[in-house]
């Protein structure tokens, strides 16, 4: 009889207020590619933290080769022939690709015999990838091969990767699906963790889903319907935002020819940008994360000045113009990191309504601040976008992902923007709070303003977006009608392959 | 004034001598502040290793017991920071300029009975035939212990940083403790260690200074030491060499201005006492403007406080 | 085993109650010290803390002093603040306020003897001048240069105080002090002398002055935009540049106030309590008003109680000097002692302490 590769068995983890995992048991098979799926804050993560020994279970246990398996810490489960591949990246942007794989080994050879296997293995996946160049000037998809080298490398029995085809174009993910597929032919486990559903139902073998942190249901993936699945993960028919007919009325945004270096040492220069958006009109701007996203919203909030006519609302050069001039004529932004950018984590919600209300709610006097006011409009923003939270004195770090995101587009689209700048709008969030988002910019859009989607999910660009153009290496691709755009014409926009090839595995 | 008075040779010797303390505790702060950690409380370090050092020289009669007495002062008084910012994550900005202020105080306190005491003499060294090169040998081989070991540690470092894996998470931990911890590296107790290091260091300057340099006691004797030290690991962009280079560049002004002091110049006193301090301004300012990738190499994550989210 | 759990937001309670419970350990620390220094503890804090408020024969002298001391405390730390909120760390305040007392006395000597009611006003605009001024070079530096303002400011202290030791022997110095170095004593000239406005309550010019700081400092933060911005310049830079605060005007702006009332704390000291323009005439109120702003949690009605506590130490510890033979630098210790109480207090205004199982890694 064969044994599971990892049994799962009652395993719970609660933190205060929250449990993240409630008796969660399942089993994951030797060479099978096992999706783990649910919404986010259902539970994922922490479950994958407690296989790799980063969190350690308050109750249940987990059995690897039939053997207890207890890691205590990341060595311990790198010992015991488990690899993982992080979301938000685990490299370091000053060091080197080879240091960078080093660090996650657990007895890593001289340097320049590393180098050499790097390259091999690098070839052999085709995953192409120079060992000596810094991290930090590789693109998103380069990063994610350094991380999966890294595994690779160690030659493991279960692989976990935690939504990795977030950071790819879709040329990239069948690659990569090619790769999973043929390690998995060679006998190593994938735990594959998405909430992309199409994805899972293409690659995987079986499939266990996760709701507020308990097992909601078990299947192979390939003999449900996405809507079923969906269903599963969500708990909940989902409202599906409805475009309003509409008409789109004149230019009210036009950037033209915008060039300029990035703010930080290893973000993206932006390239000859040129693009309009109409009254009315939603616009979405796709690409792979790190193609420059941070610095466009950059340079239309104001953030970063560039020569006057690149960037014009109407007829009026604005290019030269800080943020609160901006806000003044009706350009509104909300950037993607809502603690820290878009709102300040420990202040109160009736200070971070201040933060971007100032001047179009007349919340100052002569620099003089009107707190009842300001209060007023951070009630209004909670009433009105239905935001969890006692009440507008609490700090912003207390409210949940998807409910400080309401409040954060909420505070711009009660200004009444002429022009609306959102990025990464529903990352993070909760399905039905992302559904709400999404209704709001499209009524918003209905109302007559122009709105700029920037965003890293294909599947919300083509729910709300009326044109679509994708950023690449700082470069953005001509618009075109969303209606009728095919995902390898939206892949070869995002940049096709960049390079990648098909491994060469037999 | 008579400048040919200066003898060259004696100037590059005392060049080396008065780089010393710098160099200890500047080569500390670096290792510090490569693993993320931006310890202000140098100065009050380097004062506390000073009178330690000079206390437990004087008591045994050792020197050599004194510099060990003054790693161990240093260190320990850098644990307190370790403690406060590491474990109860307070900011290490104002925990650092606590460190200082406390440092000068409880060094006065004490050091009160070791006013006015010379502590025991230290031989210089007289590495034989090296030391009877003529110009060469005065300038680089007739030197106390502690000015090579100064230099060797400068070496070690630099080896370690570059060139070994405990390097490699040093500086993995100082670029990104998130991404560090996330690998399961252990980014508290390798910051820690890093900071007791860098007191260790700290307080044999210190030491150097009331022990050889002077040599006696005084209250604040380290005179801004401790903030040069912190001057020149940002001058040296945190490499290592660069490090002897900053020190050996304030050392050789400061001998400089007191030889001309001496010469009797007619520049006031208190200008050339104040140029040392000038000078590294004007240096910190050559060094900063330059926002190209060579300041890259500020570790990512210094002076910003890791507490493990889960 | 002890493990921390970050509060969803900060305890509102424990911020306030923090500064009370890094006196009160402080307190008992510094006892310990003082026993181990071979001094009755009880009645070494005792002398620091009580008797110069009440002591039947000491009181009548130490009282007035309290707010000699606590004005330079109180003005130089409000300025610290606002600074210290934004992330601007201008630690040279001891040499701004040695600039404003050099320039204030410099205004004030070029007029002797000539009396007039103007002389001491241009004296005061004059310190805070040359505060203004010294602070504005590790201001420029930083946002011209990007050069850290923490090493500029505080080595612009050894600049200052090397350029006041020659000015208290060159050309400064009192040209019938028969060669001693020192200025003449502004205190004997009527225009230039900032006198005790109320007798017997040590109040002088720099204490009223310091209460309007105080107030100003209250409605900047609370009520005006600007002192918004340097709070959420301080908490969040990144969403302060998205609300459009220009990170250098910033920057100026603190150093510049910070630096502006150090300075008049040196001009209102030299033409008060001090006197005269001495080699030793700095005693470190530019570092001691470190500790007040943080004890005053960075408040600027916090600094004003913090200010007189920390006053009321400098002035028991000279007691405790007289009548214990406590050395001086053992309060310089205890201030030092207090400060790091107050920052491991902190951590439980944004954590909770956990008694339970460790977490691994």
């Amino acid at each position: 009889m064969t044994h599971p590769l990892l049994s799962i068995q009652g395993v719970t983890k609660a933190y205060p207020g929250v449990v993240a995992n409630d008796t969660v048991s399942f089993d994951i098979q030797p060479g099978e590619v096992h999706a783990l799926l649910g919404e986010n804050g259902a539970g994922k993560s922490t479950l994958v933290k407690m296989i790799y020994g980063l969190v350690k279970p308050d109750a249940g246990r987990m059995e690897l080769h039939a053997a207890p398996y207890e890691p205590a810490s990341p060595h311990a489960a790198r010992n015991s022939g488990i690899a993982m591949v992080f979301q938000h990246f685990s490299l370091f942007e000053a060091l080197n690709v080879a240091e960078n794989v080093a660090l996650g080994m657990e007895d890593p050879p001289p340097m320049a015999t590393l180098a050499e296997r790097i390259r091999e293995v690098s070839e052999t996946y085709g995953l192409p990838l120079d060992p000596a160049r810094l991290v930090g000037d590789l693109s998103a998809g380069e990063r994610q091969r350094v991380e999966i080298i890294r595994c690779l490398l160690q030659d493991p029995n279960l692989l976990i990767m935690d939504e990795p085809t977030s950071v790819l174009t879709p040329q990239e993910v069948d690659i990569l699906f090619e790769t999973l597929k043929k390690l998995s032919a060679e006998g190593t486990a994938i735990l594959y963790i998405s909430h992309k559903l199409e994805e899972i139902r293409t690659l995987c073998d079986a499939a266990t889903v996760l709701r507020l942190g308990k097992v909601v249901g078990a299947c192979n993936p390939r003999e449900k319907s996405a809507r079923e699945l969906a269903e599963m993960m969500v708990g909940q028919l989902l409202h599906t935002p409805d475009k309003g007919a509409k008409e789109t009325g004149d230019v009210a945004l036009a950037v033209k020819d915008l060039s300029v270096a990035s703010q930080n040492p290893f973000g993206t220069a932006l390239k000859d940008i040129s693009f309009e958006v109409r009254r009315g009109e939603v616009l979405g701007i796709g690409g792979v994360a790190g193609n420059g996203q941070d610095d466009l919203l950059a340079a239309l909030s104001g953030e970063m000045i560039t020569p006057a006519e690149t960037v014009r609302l109407g007829h009026q050069p604005v290019g030269a113009l800080g943020p609160n001039d901006r806000r003044r004529l009706g350009i509104l932004c909300a950037p993607e990191e809502r603690l820290g950018h878009a709102a300040a984590p420990d202040m109160s919600l009736t200070e971070n309504a201040l933060l971007t209300g100032a001047i179009r709610e007349s919340l100052s006097k002569n620099g003089f601040l009107d707190w009842a006011r300001t209060r007023g409009f951070a009630e209004t923003i909670i009433e009105k976008f239905d935001v969890r939270t006692p009440g507008p004195t609490h700090a912003a770090r207390s409210l949940s992902g998807g409910n400080l995101q309401k409040f954060v587009i909420g505070r711009e689209i009660l200004q009444r923007p002429e022009v609306l700048v959102v990025n990464q709008p529903t990352w993070g969030v909760d399905a039905a709070a992302a559904a709400s988002i999404r209704q709001a910019l499209l009524d918003l859009a209905t109302d007559g303003a122009a709105i700029i989607v920037i965003s890293q999910d294909l599947d919300e660009l083509m729910e709300v977006a009326d044109r679509f153009a994708a950023l690449n290496e700082g470069r953005l691709s001509e618009p075109r009608p969303t209606q009728g755009l095919t995902i390898d014409e939206i892949g070869l926009m995002m940049g096709g392959a960049h390079g990648m090839e098909v491994a060469h595995v037999a | 004034m008579d400048l040919s008075s200066i003898n060259p040779v004696l100037l590059l010797a005392a060049l080396m001598v008065a780089s010393t303390p710098i160099l200890l505790a500047a080569i500390g702060e670096l290792v510090a502040e490569k693993a993320g950690v931006l310890n202000l409380g140098v100065e009050g370090m380097m004062i506390i290793g000073a009178i330690c050092g000079f206390a437990v020289a004087v008591e045994t009669g050792n020197p050599y017991l004194g510099y060990i007495g003054a790693a161990i002062g240093g260190a320990a008084l850098s644990l307190i920071f370790a403690f406060l910012t590491q474990y109860l994550l307070s900011n290490q900005v104002a925990t650092g300029l606590a460190l200082t202020l406390f440092g000068l105080g409880f060094s006065a306190l004490i050091g009160q009975s070791y006013s006015g005491i010379k502590p025991p003499q230290i031989n210089d060294l007289n590495i034989p035939l090296l030391a009877d090169i003529p110009f060469v040998g005065p300038v680089l081989f007739q030197h106390d212990i502690m000015v090579y070991f100064a230099i060797l540690l400068v070496a070690v470092v630099a080896y370690m940083l570059t060139r070994t894996r405990a390097g490699l998470i040093l500086r993995a931990v100082g670029e990104s403790h998130d991404a560090a911890h996330a690998l399961g590296y252990k980014v508290v107790l390798i910051r820690v260690a890093a900071i007791a290091f860098g007191g260790a260091c700290a307080g044999l300057g210190g030491a150097y200074l009331s022990l050889v340099r002077v040599p006696q006691w005084t209250e604040g004797m380290t005179a801004g030491a401790g903030w040069i030290a912190l001057a020149i690991v940002v001058f040296a962009s945190w490499k290592p060499w660069r490090v002897l280079l900053g020190a050996y560049l304030f050392g050789g002004i400061t001998v400089l201005q007191l030889n001309l002091q001496a010469a009797g110049v007619k520049i006031p006193v208190e200008y050339l006492s104040m140029s040392p301090y000038l000078i590294t301004i004007l240096v910190l300012v050559i060094m900063s403007a330059d926002r190209g990738r060579a300041s890259l190499n500020a570790p990512a994550a210094l002076g910003k406080s890791f507490h493990a989210a889960s | 085993m002890i493990r921390l759990e970050k509060r969803p937001e900060p305890s509102q309670n424990w911020a306030l109650a923090t500064p009370v419970l890094a006196v009160l350990a402080t307190m008992v620390a510094g006892g310990i010290m003082f026993a181990l220094l071979g001094k009755d503890p009880v009645e070494a804090i005792r002398t620091i803390f009580w008797d110069p408020l009440f002591h039947p024969d000491f009181a009548a002298f130490s009282r007035p002093q309290l707010l000699v001391k606590a004005g330079p405390l109180i003005l130089i730390a409000i300025g610290l603040s606002l600074g210290f909120r934004a992330g601007v760390w201008n630690i040279g305040a001891e040499g701004q306020y040695i600039i404003g007392a050099l320039c204030g006395a410099g205004v004030g000597l070029a007029f002797y003897p000539l009396e007039a009611f103007w002389i001491f006003p241009m004296m005061v605009i004059a310190g805070a001048l040359g505060g203004w001024a010294w602070a504005m070079i590790p201001g420029i530096l930083k946002t011209r240069f990007n050069t850290n303002e923490i090493l500029v400011s505080l080595l612009l202290v050894y600049v200052a105080e090397q350029l006041m030791a020659s000015m208290a022997v060159g050309l400064l110095r009192n040209p019938e002090g028969s060669g001693f170095p020192g200025s003449r004593n502004l205190q004997q000239y009527a225009s230039a002398a900032n006198n005790e406005l109320i007798a017997g309550t040590g109040m002088h010019w720099g204490v009223v002055a310091a209460l309007i700081a105080v107030i100003f400092a209250y409605i900047l933060l609370n009520r005006h935009i600007m002192g918004f911005n340097i709070r959420l310049a301080g908490q969040a830079p990144r969403a302060a540049k998205f609300s459009g605060v220009k990170p250098a005007r910033l920057i100026l702006f603190c150093l510049g106030v910070s630096g502006a009332l150090a300075g008049m704390a040196g001009l209102f000291e030299v033409a008060g309590p001090a006197g005269q323009i001495t080699i030793d005439f700095n005693v470190g109120y530019g570092f001691t008003a470190i500790i007040v702003a943080f004890l005053g949690r960075l408040h600027p009605v916090g600094i004003l109680l913090a200010g007189l506590l920390m006053a009321l130490t400098y002035i028991g510890g000279e007691l405790a000097q007289f009548m214990l033979g406590l050395p001086a630098a053992a309060i310089q210790a205890f201030q030092g002692m207090l400060l790091f109480f107050l920052l491991a207090g902190d951590v439980l205004t944004n954590f909770r302490i956990r008694l339970g199982r460790a977490e691994v890694a």
